[in-house]
């Protein structure tokens, strides 16, 4: 029989013919990446020996400026550490800052075909570049920064084909709160992503579907390769790499199609992003104080474009805060050459720097007691991004530039009419 | 075997709940205070040294903060339920947390209940129901981190991290 994605690419750096759900696989890290909360005293350790200095990558990106003085002395451990053992790709704050995620696809640091560990939870984020990519807790990173490798517990995996196109103002977030809504947690499984519905889907769309793939509790969340990703790594990456499909007698603890033209716009109410989508017009009138897009899934440069477009010549309601957070200062830069920073601006947004933010609770937009938001970022948990008793509504970003001007959650629709899918 | 007394938890019990953002950037100590505050305020107070959680489905799905150890500080000595979320799994590993998965396990304890844990026969047993259910077993390499204080001993005693 033959292997998955996942088990393919876990075969390959783990140096064996085959794995099958149930083995634990020892695997080359390809990429390891560290973050600002990676150098939390509490966890770092100093290193005494890196196996590879230049698999490593370094980005802060948690709480990016330093609004305290701990996340400044985390950032001093992490420059140390980069100088100390000469770590060349270090994203600090300034020109190349972001969220990890969006570096990592920015810079297509994630190969095609590869093993890459970072220290946060939406690491399968890089599975849209057909890379086996987990995130892994600081324990994980110093033991693969150290001596190059990770294990993994090799799960089944789910298939999903895509087939058709999404309908205007649509999106894959919409897609994700859809698979939340239906099939729920994925837990110790695999997500792969094919069919011929993936190939009308942006990478940063791609992306927005994998980085959401944590929320499903999945393991590895992996897109087959096409010529689109192919261009793109090899037009920013000079290592050598192998985009990995499945075999074509690949096992599946089960396969689902998705027509993409069916999907409709969702939101996921408060506490729980799982088992908990529903069709905007079930909350729609919900009052909200904030709005926010941003986060590793939702600063892309198609989700600003869309937010631009959605409140151009409009203005956010009196009394309602629309923030907004490109997941990188590349992506902020495109942006404001594109004239979507000053669209925002002048509808009444705020354009913050590149950072997690508001996504984390951390700072830029956290949220006071029994306040609404509503969110195109990754997590709505309870206290996710400030006071438990705040309520965080998640949607597409469509969805939420357009509950900005409402004030209240609100439905995209009317912007996007009269363009063709 | 090992026996502890058990605080019942459901499904999908997610790591900001473990560890709320507030509390990373505090030391382990105040984190492990911080346990359960806005789910279940002063269980901190009330848990003792090698009780046990019995959770639902996907237990620890969240973040990859290191809510494992913030549970061991608190004295938990095992942690059993029905799934556990891959990256929860990772830390219990890499801090030293026993957590095995055990299908049934919801539903066979009450709050209050003692469980006993048998890892070399891989079962667990509730002495007031007398009813035993075996438990998923934990690789042995990995099983072997979980027990003898997780990966940073074994960074340690390679040479590859300096001791504290
Ligand atoms: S933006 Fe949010 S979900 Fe993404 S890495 Fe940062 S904190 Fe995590």
């Amino acid at each position: 029989m033959g292997m998955t994605i996942a088990e393919k690419i876990l075969a390959r750096a783990g140096g064996v013919e085959k794995v099958s759900p149930g083995d634990v696989a020892v695997v080359d890290v390809e990429t390891a990446c560290l973050i600002d909360l990676s150098f939390l005293p509490e966890g770092w350790r100093e290193v005494l020996q890196v196996a590879d200095p230049s698999k490593v990558v370094i980005v802060f990106d948690h709480l990016v400026p330093a609004p305290t003085a701990q996340a400044a002395t985390c950032m001093q451990t992490g420059r140390a550490f980069a100088r100390k053992f000469g770590i060349q790709r270090l994203h600090d704050v300034g020109p190349d800052q972001g969220i990890s995620h969006a570096v990592i696809a920015d810079k297509a640091y994630a190969l095609p075909g590869t093993v890459l560990v970072n220290a946060d939870s939406h690491t399968c984020s890089a599975g849209a570049f057909n890379c086996a990519a987990r995130g892994v807790g600081g324990p994980d990173m110093l033991y693969a920064v150290t001596t190059g490798k990770a294990w993994f517990r090799v799960g089944e995996t789910i298939r999903y084909d895509l087939t058709g196109k999404l309908r205007p103002g649509v999106s894959a977030k919409d897609i994700f709160l859809f698979i939340a809504g239906k099939w729920g947690a994925h837990v110790n499984q695999n997500i792969e992503y094919g069919g011929s519905g993936m190939a009308s889907m942006s990478l940063n769309a791609r992306r927005t579907l994998t980085t959401m793939g944590t929320e499903l509790s999945a393991e590895f969340v992996i897109f087959e390769p096409d010529d689109t990703l192919i261009e793109y790594v090899k037009a920013r990456n000079p290592k050598p790499f192998t985009p990995t499909p499945p075999d074509a007698d690949a096992t599946y603890k089960e396969r689902r199609t998705i027509d993409l033209s069916t999907i409709e716009p969702l939101v996921a109410l408060p506490d729980a992003v799982v088992n908990n989508s529903v069709g905007i017009s079930e909350v729609a009138g919900q009052h909200i104080d904030q709005a926010f897009i941003g986060a590793c899934c939702n600063g892309t440069l198609d989700d600003l474009a869309v937010a631009a477009r959605v409140v151009k010549g409009r203005k956010v309601a009196p009394g309602t805060r629309f923030i907004v957070t490109p997941s990188t200062e590349a992506i902020h830069r495109a942006a404001m050459a594109a004239g979507y920073v000053a669209t925002l601006m002048e509808a009444g947004a705020i354009v913050t720097p590149a950072t997690c933010g508001a996504c984390v609770g951390g700072h830029m937009g956290v949220l006071g007691p029994d306040e609404v938001c509503i969110t195109a970022s990754t997590r709505n948990f309870k206290g996710r991004m400030g006071d438990p008793s705040a309520r965080i509504y998640m949607a597409s970003p469509a969805t939420v530039a357009a509950s900005a001007l409402a004030g209240q959650i609100a439905s995209a629709a009317e912007f996007f009419q009269g363009d063709v899918s | 075997m090992m026996a502890g007394r058990v605080w019942k938890f459901g499904d999908n019990i997610n790591t900001d709940l473990m560890l709320p953002g507030p509390y990373l950037y505090r030391d382990a100590e105040d984190q492990a205070r911080a346990v359960f505050m806005n789910n279940r305020p002063g269980w901190v107070d009330q848990v003792r040294q090698g009780d046990t959680i019995v959770g639902g489905f996907n237990y620890g799905m969240g973040s990859s903060r290191p809510a494992a150890r913030s549970l061991r500080l608190c004295g938990l000595g095992f942690l059993l339920a029905e799934t556990i979320n891959g990256l929860f799994f990772r830390n219990a590993v890499n801090y030293g947390l026993l957590a095995c998965e055990c299908p049934g396990v919801s539903t066979a304890f009450d709050e209050g209940d003692t469980a006993e844990l048998d890892i070399e026969a891989w079962s667990v047993r509730n002495p007031r129901s007398g009813q035993a259910l075996a438990v998923l077993p934990v690789p042995e390499q990995l099983l072997a981190m979980m027990l003898g204080g997780g990966v940073y001993p074994v960074l340690e005693r390679e040479g590859l991290i300096a001791p504290r």
